[in-house]
């Protein structure tokens, strides 16, 4: 288990020095620019985009290593079910049929259905790198102020907020109840047999929860005594105020995702670009 | 004192951040494999459950939504936001439960078990049977009879989750508190 995985360190560029209201509206321009299209050309361009954003935002390949490997087996098991259920769904949306071999009368291989699967993969994988720079370039506690910045009530920001605080704690509380539990004989390996171990996951999970029932409380009532909530708003210390730059990235991400929309409504007239 | 089925106190809120940072870490290192690859139970759903139930359907929705979504981007790099807004919605449907349940004042009996599961059946069908599947075809075009397998796999795995680990920690979690008049004054 690594507790490094929100391992934020603060850097010197051009990413790093945006906002984070700017970096949560680029990142969502740029998931909904490619989570409407279906068009393999521009999914592509902002592939494209986004490794250019990622070489800039100077991320060492090292930090994101684990995170890739989960992306690849997760997209790939995505891959071969979509194949396994639905084998002629690119026919179906396409509409026309162009064999290239088959293994029996329902598993035949279209270039219909590899359009669609392969479009789909390239989506799913061209924000992704998006979604790790804004994870890992953004200061966690200047996340909760653009996030009030942006409209959202200051209690859920403030919520979110105690959320990113206490995550790294909870980690390492659940480690060293695991190990505890461990050394007193509790077996959580494959050897045990699975009633056995969900029991024993259990023993685990009851110590953790309960302490974080204590732990609410008592952070509730130290708010609480300190007036939290009284007012409609509140400041954030670490908000950041915008910049030339943070309003040119926010108007570039905003373009690629009309962009996105004019293509759909204007060059192909659906969703799907159909090169048949 | 009356239980208001919205409201947002102090307390409700530092749930929701804690719950939601509990969510996330049972989410993404405990699950329990069911032999069928790629169907782990989660045991998030409990918990979610559970918070829901003690905190109400606010505190529950936000807690499944953000401990899915941040699960999501520290594990994925992207939030899949069909699965996301599902989860939120069937933590919020079982937190209506909440004005009903009596469990810190230490009470959870059967009937309390049972309009519990009832809640979380209910909640867990609707969310991963009609809305998950839905928005996976309505955002990303994912082939129907796919989305519709895994979401009646996914209701049932997160149903035994709520409903197993969900009702043994509200009656471990009433234990722990005193009943309501159970001190009495010696004449």
């Amino acid at each position: 288990m690594k507790a490094k995985l929100f391992d934020y360190i603060d850097r010197d560029n051009f990413i790093f020095n945006l906002s984070g209201l700017t970096k949560l509206v680029c990142f969502l321009f740029m998931t909904f620019a490619v989570m409407f299209s279906y068009d393999i050309r521009y999914i592509l361009f902002v592939m494209v985009l986004s490794a250019v954003f990622f070489k800039i935002s100077g991320i060492e390949f090292k930090q994101i290593k684990l995170m890739s490997i989960y992306v690849a087996i997760f997209l790939l098991i995505n891959f071969l079910l979509t194949y396994l259920f639905s084998p002629q769904y690119g026919t179906e949306i396409y509409g026309t049929t162009h064999e290239l071999f088959r293994f029996n009368s329902r598993y035949t291989v279209t270039v219909e259905q590899l359009l669609y699967q392969i479009t789909k993969t390239t989506k799913y994988a061209s924000v992704v790198p998006m979604g790790m720079i804004f994870l890992l370039t953004t200061n966690p506690s200047e996340f909760a102020a653009s996030l009030n910045r942006v409209g959202c009530n200051y209690k859920g920001a403030y919520a979110l907020s105690l959320t990113l605080r206490y995550f790294p704690d909870m980690i390492r509380d659940y480690q060293d109840i695991a190990l505890a539990q461990q050394s007193r004989g509790l077996d959580l390996s494959k050897q045990e047999k699975l009633s056995v171990r969900i029991k024993n996951i259990m023993n685990i999970c009851v110590p953790l929860i309960f302490s974080t029932l204590d732990r609410i409380e008592l952070i509730s009532n130290a708010m609480d005594l300190r007036g939290f909530g009284k007012h409609k708003k509140r400041t954030w210390y670490v908000a950041k105020p915008l910049r030339k730059s943070d309003w040119c990235s926010m108007v570039f991400c905003m373009l690629v995702f009309l962009g996105s929309l004019c293509m759909t409504t204007f060059v192909n007239g659906s969703r799907f670009w159909n090169p048949f | 004192m009356e239980k208001k089925l919205f409201e947002f106190k102090t307390k409700t809120l530092v749930a929701t951040g804690l719950g939601a940072a509990l969510f996330t870490l049972l989410f993404m290192y405990v699950k329990v494999p069911t032999g069928i690859p790629e169907t782990d139970i989660q045991t998030a759903y409990g918990i979610g459950a559970f918070f829901a139930a003690l905190f109400g359907p606010i505190a529950g929705g936000l807690i499944a939504f953000i401990g899915h979504a941040l699960s999501d981007s520290i594990q994925y790099g992207s939030v899949w936001w069909s699965w996301v807004i599902a989860s939120g919605i069937s933590c919020f449907i079982m937190g209506l439960v909440y004005p009903k349940m009596k469990v810190d004042e230490g009470e959870f009996g059967k009937k309390d078990i049972i309009t519990f599961n009832i809640y979380q059946i209910i909640a867990n069908a609707f969310a991963w049977i009609v809305v998950a599947p839905v928005l996976d075809i309505v955002i990303y075009a994912e082939p129907v009879s796919l989305v519709f397998t895994q979401g009646i796999v996914a209701a049932i795995s997160n149903a035994v989750s709520a409903g197993v680990i969900g009702s043994i920690l509200l009656v471990l979690y009433s234990k722990t508190r005193s009943k309501k008049g159970s001190l009495t004054k010696e004449s």
